[in-house]
C-alpha cells in the first residue's frame, strides 16, 4: 500500500486507469439502465416503479461508499501520513455527494407512487439526509483549510468522526419502524428474483466502475494542481 | 378518492435525473483534470 502512496507511481497507473474505468462504466451503466427501461418486468405489487431501483440502489450504495473512501483515506492521513490520503478524501467527497444527493432524489420518486408521500421523517430517509449535510460540511471544511492553510488533520478527524453515520444507515430500517423496506441483499443472500437482481448487479459495478473515474481524475487534478503550486514557489525562492 | 398516478413518469425522471447528474460529473471531473494538468505542464516549460 505504501507503494501507490509515491505521487509518481500513482499518476502511471492512473494515467491509463481514468479512461478505463470511465469508459467501462459508462458502457456497462449505461446497458444496464437500458435493460431496466425495456427488458424488465414489471412487479406484482409495486409495477413498473419498481424499475427505479437500478438507479436507487447504486447511488445509495455509493452515496455511503464515498464516505467510506473519506472514512479510510483519513485514517490512513492520520496514521501514516501518507500523501495521497488526503488528496483522496477531497476527491471523494464531491462524487460521494453527488450521489447521495441522487439516492435522496430517486427515493423521493419511487417514494410518491409506491408510499403516497415525496418524504417521511423517518430514520433511513433522515440518515441519508444527514450524510449529504456530512458531505457539504466536510467539503467545506476541507476547502477552508486547503484556502487558509490550516492543519489537514481538522478534516481528517471530521471525515473519521462523520463515519458513524455509516452503519446508522445500515441498520436504520432495521432499529426502527420505517416506510422503507428491509435490505433485500445481505452478503451471501437475496431476497430479489433473479430478472432484477442481474441488471440491479451490473449497474451496480457500472456506476462502481465511474465512481472510480470520477475520483481518480478528481485526484489527478487537486495533484496537478498542488505539483503546479510547489513550482511556483520553488522559483519564488530561488528568484 | 385516490389519485391516478402514471408510474413510467416516476421512473423517467428518476432515470433522467440520475443520468444527467452523471454524466455531468463525469465531465466537470475530466474537464478539470485535463486544465489542471494541462496548467502544470505549461508551467513546467517556461
Amino acid at each position: 500500500m505504501h507503494g501507490f502512496a509515491n505521487p509518481a507511481r500513482f499518476l502511471r497507473i492512473a494515467r491509463w486507469l481514468t479512461p478505463a474505468l470511465l469508459l467501462s462504466g459508462l458502457v456497462m451503466a449505461g446497458a444496464a439502465l437500458a435493460w431496466g427501461l425495456t427488458g424488465l418486468p414489471a412487479e406484482r405489487l409495486q409495477g413498473d416503479t419498481v424499475r427505479i431501483v437500478l438507479v436507487h440502489v447504486p447511488t445509495a450504495w455509493l452515496g455511503m461508499a464515498g464516505w467510506s473512501v473519506i472514512a479510510g483515506a483519513s485514517l490512513v492521513e492520520l496514521v501514516w501520513r501518507h500523501p495521497l490520503a488526503a488528496i483522496a478524501a477531497r476527491a471523494a467527497a464531491a462524487p460521494g455527494a453527488v450521489f447521495a444527493a441522487l439516492c435522496l432524489a430517486s427515493g423521493s420518486l419511487w417514494g410518491r407512487p409506491a408510499w403516497g408521500t415525496w418524504w417521511v421523517w423517518d430514520g433511513r430517509l433522515t440518515s441519508m439526509l444527514v450524510l449529504l449535510f456530512l458531505y457539504f460540511a466536510y467539503m467545506a471544511l476541507a476547502g477552508a483549510v486547503d484556502r487558509e492553510g490550516g492543519s489537514t488533520r481538522i478534516p481528517a478527524i471530521f471525515g473519521l468522526v462523520g463515519a458513524i453515520n455509516i452503519p446508522i444507515i445500515h441498520y436504520s430500517v432495521i432499529w426502527w419502524n420505517s416506510l422503507h423496506q428491509a435490505p433485500s441483499l445481505s452478503m451471501g443472500s437475496s431476497a430479489m428474483a433473479a430478472a432484477f437482481l442481474v441488471p440491479l448487479t451490473a449497474a451496480t459495478v457500472g456506476f462502481s466502475l465511474l465512481f472510480g473515474g470520477v475520483v481518480l481524475a478528481r485526484m489527478r487534478a487537486i495533484l496537478a494542481g498542488v505539483q503546479a503550486e510547489a513550482r511556483l514557489r520553488r522559483r519564488a525562492l530561488e528568484a | 378518492m385516490r389519485e391516478a398516478l402514471d408510474q413510467w413518469t416516476f421512473v423517467v425522471a428518476a432515470y433522467a435525473v440520475t443520468i444527467a447528474a452523471t454524466l455531468a460529473l463525469v465531465a466537470w471531473s475530466w474537464l478539470e483534470m485535463r486544465l489542471a494538468e494541462r496548467r502544470r505542464d505549461e508551467g513546467r516549460k517556461r
